[in-house]
């Protein structure tokens, strides 16, 4: 757990030492308020709640996540530094696990900048503030699923634009696994019970349910289980191709 | 101790290391030598724990690297070919992540800092990131780096790659200050290395061991091993110099350069010429500026096993 750290906080660092971090905080906070007021209609909705706010997350994350995981592990395959982290005493997990972790950490720093809309809204009215914060749960973990799908995508190349096209594709296929879109590439010869476990796999029924405030065991332990998942996918992923 | 059995490595169809067994000591420093692609890397990697052996094993102070991969990291300090570290790091902080990840603490922990600090001459760049610090610097980055924990084991992929003629010497001196109680292992292309720093070497070719010596005893293959070679001062006196020394029984063939007027006289396999060659020089009354007995050309030698 120590190397975990030690990982943790050498790669959060290294977000800050070159504009990324700033430009994808910016991004993100410009994005989000601007989807809130203008395509969400937060004034003229006339209720104090941050539903606006964030029903667009996860299509902000859809392209913004991919941005942040693609240089997970396509930059340390680039530039041969994978060689010098997996020659150190450290597990491959311990490498999987602090990279993760720093980019989630990152994205819920993001995440905690868009607090002014939190104030803005108690302003205004009396909103659920139970609510919010099962809200802001639930968006972090959509993030941390992001994440994790975007970490594995990221370990299968050593080109960054690769690694954020599969991440997108990767995200979009969660997303949207409820969605006929979908499921219809496999009504026609998959029986219903295996649509039926693709649909709950969706990002997007586990995410609204906990937006609306309402926190359940299962919608956790699904995004804890799909994070774990591609986790485990990366570490798989990296093991069998560490020197490509 | 440093032992390998069997190591083999297969890329699909492609073997990379075939079969290679060696042993390596304390005290030891082993060059690898090869031509591009000739598994040098590759073996390297599977020592340091990077690329795992498609069959065979290898062991760092009696940990296999496979089953006990920690225990054999701990022990070992690698420095991966052209030195990849994290550019956006300025040097200070990278060196201070690599003494975190190899758990070093308190008083040692400052100490080494400083001690690869000061001899890698690294204090004029602490605050500047990997990315800015020219090629030379970057690899004493990395060579801090690998002997940071100061482990009994050093595994240096051209540890002198890119590095100008004092820097290459520099490196060199700390290399053979560290031999004493160390395993070294030290891939390079530059022949005059392995006789600057190693004490053994092993030559590969397609993946396999084809020579495994002292570097004076490959020297002794070569055929030039105990050839004369004189320089004369004047020119013309080389048809005559060349006639003279040719009819010498030990003598099996005569080289001459008319670029700076040298002859080289290559003796018969296992025969002594140099005082044949240099009574029949005074004799002939031949103007010498210089007479030398060859100890053998290395390059020669890597060209003849490798070809």
């Amino acid at each position: 757990m120590r190397n975990v750290g030690i990982i943790m906080r050498r790669e959060l660092a290294s977000y800050f030492a070159t504009p990324l971090a700033y430009v994808f905080i910016l991004i993100f906070l410009v994005l989000a308020n601007a989807f809130t007021f203008y395509l969400g209609g937060f004034y003229e909705r006339g209720q104090a709640d941050l539903a606006p706010f964030f029903n667009f997350h996860p299509w902000l994350y859809l392209f913004l996540i991919p941005a942040i995981s693609m240089k997970l592990w396509a930059e340390e395959r680039k530039s041969g530094s994978i060689e010098l982290l997996m020659t150190q005493p450290v597990t491959l997990w311990d490498a999987v696990l602090g990279k993760f972790l720093a980019a989630w950490i990152f994205t819920a720093l993001a995440l905690a900048l868009t607090f002014p809309l939190w104030i803005t809204v108690n302003y205004l009215g009396h909103p659920d503030n139970g609510a919010i914060v099962a809200a802001y749960l639930g968006s972090l973990l959509l993030a941390g699923g992001f994440l994790a799908i975007g970490s594995c995508m990221s370990a299968l190349t050593r080109n960054q634009v690769v690694a954020f096209i599969l991440g997108v594709v990767g995200c979009f296929a969660f997303l949207l696994a409820g969605f006929p879109l979908v499921l219809d590439i496999f009504r026609s010869w998959a029986p219903q019970t295996l649509i039926d476990a693709i649909a709950s796999l969706s990002f997007l029924t586990h995410f609204d349910s906990i937006v609306k405030g309402v926190i359940d065991v299962r919608d956790l332990l699904y995004f804890a289980m799909l994070t774990g998942f591609f986790l485990l996918a990366t570490a798989i992923a990296l093991e069998l191709r560490k020197d490509v | 101790m440093i032992r390998t059995e069997h190591l083999t490595k297969r890329y699909g169809t492609l073997t990379a290391v075939d079969d290679v067994s060696f042993a390596v000591a304390p005290g030891e420093v082993l060059g690898f030598l090869g031509p591009n692609g000739a598994g040098k890397t590759t073996t390297m990697r599977m020592l340091a724990g990077f690329v795992t052996p498609t069959s065979g094993s290898a062991s760092i102070c009696g940990r296999d690297v496979e089953r006990e991969p920690l225990a054999a990291k701990a022990a070992t300090g690698y420095l991966p070919e052209g030195a990849p570290s994290y550019g956006e790091m300025t040097v200070r902080r990278f060196l201070a992540f690599i003494a975190d990840l190899r758990a070093l603490a308190g008083a040692r922990r400052a100490a080494r800092l400083a001690h690869v600090i000061e001899h890698l001459h690294l204090d004029a760049v602490l605050e500047q990131t990997i990315d800015t610090l020219s090629k030379g610097f970057r690899r004493r980055v990395g060579l801090a780096q690998a002997i940071m924990h100061d482990p009994p084991v050093l595994i240096l992929d051209e540890p002198t790659d890119g590095l100008d003629p004092n820097q290459k010497h520099e490196v060199r001196t700390l290399i053979n200050d560290m031999a004493r109680d160390k395993i070294i292992v030290i891939s390079t292309h530059i022949l005059e290395e392995v006789d600057a720093v190693c004490s053994r070497a092993i030559i590969i070719a397609r993946g396999r061991i084809v020579a495994d010596d002292t570097p004076a005893g490959l020297a002794a293959r070569s055929r030039y091993h105990n050839a004369v070679s004189m320089q004369l001062e004047q020119p013309a006196q080389l048809p005559a110099a060349r006639a003279a020394v040719a009819a010498l029984p030990g003598v099996a063939e005569v080289e001459v350069s008319e670029r700076d007027a040298r002859l080289t006289a290559v003796p018969r396999a296992g025969a002594t010429i140099l005082p044949a060659v240099s009574e029949v020089a005074a004799r002939a009354g031949l103007k010498l500026k210089e007479l030398h007995l060859e100890s053998g050309r290395l390059d020669e030698v890597f060209r003849t096993i490798t070809a």
